[in-house]
């Protein structure tokens, strides 16, 4: 699989279906992993972190998850190729800097992928549709039980897996769920809920990642302890968790519904419009006006819109998507360009 | 819309902040952009967070540490001290977790609200000799199995090293 091969389509947790996918997007469970006593990255050399890397290249070989997988190596690919990468939640925003013993293996269908010397050695991550972490947990487990039979993890019975940094210590597994709660928004309950879930230990950022501030609606929560509480556990409280956010985010709908339809109308039908009109869009506007159409087609308002069409466009909208898609290297008022163009095209074809 | 900082460039980046209960807007160009968010991080990283958590058993001016106490508080595996650990917060290596055992078990109590890891383990334990496959009479190299024995509450290979250990002081 070459880079490019990526551009024209996305990965399986972008298909719209699974658990709860009306107010749920995806699932996401990473663990983090590393060698013992090898110098974590941020502390190893360049041979370190090269032969880090070799003995994850042929460990993987043996292992039949990887069997369809591609490894990208930092150093053979340019700014816009990494940021391709961030943009399709293959990896983090550090990992494109520095370009030194760094990869990530990306399997197929983008389901599986793993940062080989980001702040850890290994940080495997899981994704797909809907909320779906029990499953997301079954097959990032075992895909670490076949790492953990060709490599030697770092681990301790009283501090369980080792890191980079104490904050990931123990099960070093973090899950998330990446969440649409725009009725939970303009009923102004969001804050409530999210000062909420902060007091339960959980963290909640915007769609594209940390540091990110939220954008369209769209919430990305997730556990933050690992010691002391079993991976299942922490799995167990962040879906109990979610599955409440759920039932106000669908009771705050039907609350919009029952007392101001025409409203809620007017504001879906009018977003519809400017997306499938406009010439010029920043990313900021896309995204906001995305999000009410999603609202609309999971309220049935608009009955002809698939969600799966939504969901690529969060991904294609985005600048270094935008410059694949284009083969250039655009100006962010290029991209504006570029955005409304790919909008239109898209929502011309379903409605 | 104009940047807020340079006033030349479109604005493409939104932040909203919130301080004090106050929340405040700023429209940034991609370029002012990347340089606060650098500005940011030097302002508030994780590794004060830490260094803030970790200095909650401060000790007092009257029992700083001797030069030759400093020198023992580098990990003999990959040379971090516990001075640049606060600085970054991140650890060298996962020796690391065995040399700085009584700081790392305060904070990440702290960090955690638990002090014991309950979950899954490899399927294969590795242990630092097979990892590493050291000469077994050097002595740093039995400390360092020492501590890892320790940390992984090893305690009957933990003896028997530490007994490998003074036998090869008195004959040295």
């Amino acid at each position: 699989m070459e880079l490019n091969d990526l551009i024209s389509r996305t990965g399986e947790w972008l298909r719209g279906t699974g658990p709860s996918s009306g107010a749920v997007m995806s699932t996401r469970v990473r663990l983090a992993r590393n060698f013992i006593q090898v110098p974590f990255p941020n502390r190893a050399s360049k041979k370190h972190l090269q032969g880090i890397l070799d003995s994850v290249e042929k460990a993987i070989q043996k292992i039949d998850h990887f069997k369809d997988s591609t490894v990208f190596r930092m150093s053979e690919l340019d700014d816009v190729d990494k940021e391709f990468l961030v943009e399709r939640h293959l990896m983090s925003h550090e990992h494109a800097s520095n370009a030194e013993g760094k990869a990530v293996i990306v399997s197929a269908e983008e389901v599986l992928s793993v940062m080989v010397n980001e702040e850890d050695h290994l940080r495997i991550q899981v994704m797909n549709s809907g909320l779906n972490l029990f499953e997301a947990w079954k097959i990032i487990s075992a895909i670490d039980d076949r790492l953990s039979e060709e490599l030697h993890f770092a681990f301790s019975p009283a501090w369980g897996y080792l890191t980079a940094c104490p904050t990931n210590t123990g099960t070093a597994m973090r899950g998330s769920v990446m969440l649409h709660l725009p009725a939970l928004v303009m009923t102004k309950q969001i804050n409530k809920v999210l000062t909420a879930i902060a007091k339960l230990n959980f963290a909640s950022r915007g769609f594209y990642g940390e540091g990110t501030q939220a954008i369209g609606n769209f919430y990305q929560i997730s556990n933050q302890g690992s010691l002391g509480h079993s991976e299942e556990d922490i799995l167990q409280n962040i879906n109990g968790l979610i599955r409440q956010v759920i039932e106000q985010e669908e009771q705050a709908r039907q609350a919009l519904v029952v007392q101001n339809r025409p409203l809620l109308e007017d504001k879906i039908f009018r977003s519809l419009g400017i997306l499938k009109n406009a010439h010029i869009m920043s990313s900021q506007e896309a995204v906001e006006l995305l999000s009410m159409i999603r609202l609309g087609a999971e309220l049935n308002i608009l009955t002809r819109l698939n969600v799966q069409i939504l969901n690529e466009l969060m991904i294609m909208i985005q600048p270094a998507h935008l410059q694949k898609i284009d083969g250039n290297k655009l100006s962010p008022a290029a991209r504006d360009i570029k955005r409304a163009n790919l909008i239109r095209n898209k929502l011309g074809e379903v409605s | 819309m104009r940047c807020d900082d340079c006033g030349k460039k479109k604005a493409t980046v939104h932040l909203t902040e919130l301080v004090d209960g106050q929340i405040s807007e700023l429209h940034l160009c991609e370029e002012c952009a990347k340089a606060k968010s650098v500005q940011m991080e030097q302002q508030f990283g994780l590794a004060d967070l830490l260094a803030g958590l970790s200095d909650f058993n401060k000790t007092s001016p009257a029992a700083a540490p001797s030069e030759a106490a400093v020198k023992i508080e580098s990990c003999a595996n990959c040379g971090m001290t516990y001075a640049d650990f606060k600085k970054h917060g991140r650890l060298g290596c996962s020796d690391c977790y065995s040399h700085f055992r009584g700081k790392l078990a305060s904070l990440l109590k702290k960090i955690h609200g638990a002090s014991h890891h309950s979950g899954k383990s490899p399927k294969v334990l590795a242990t630092p000799v097979e990892s590493a496959q050291p000469p077994v009479n050097d002595m740093d190299v039995l400390k360092k199995q020492l501590q890892q024995a320790v940390l992984c509450e090893d305690y009957e290979r933990a003896a028997e090293l530490r007994d490998r250990i003074r036998a090869m002081e008195q004959e040295g």
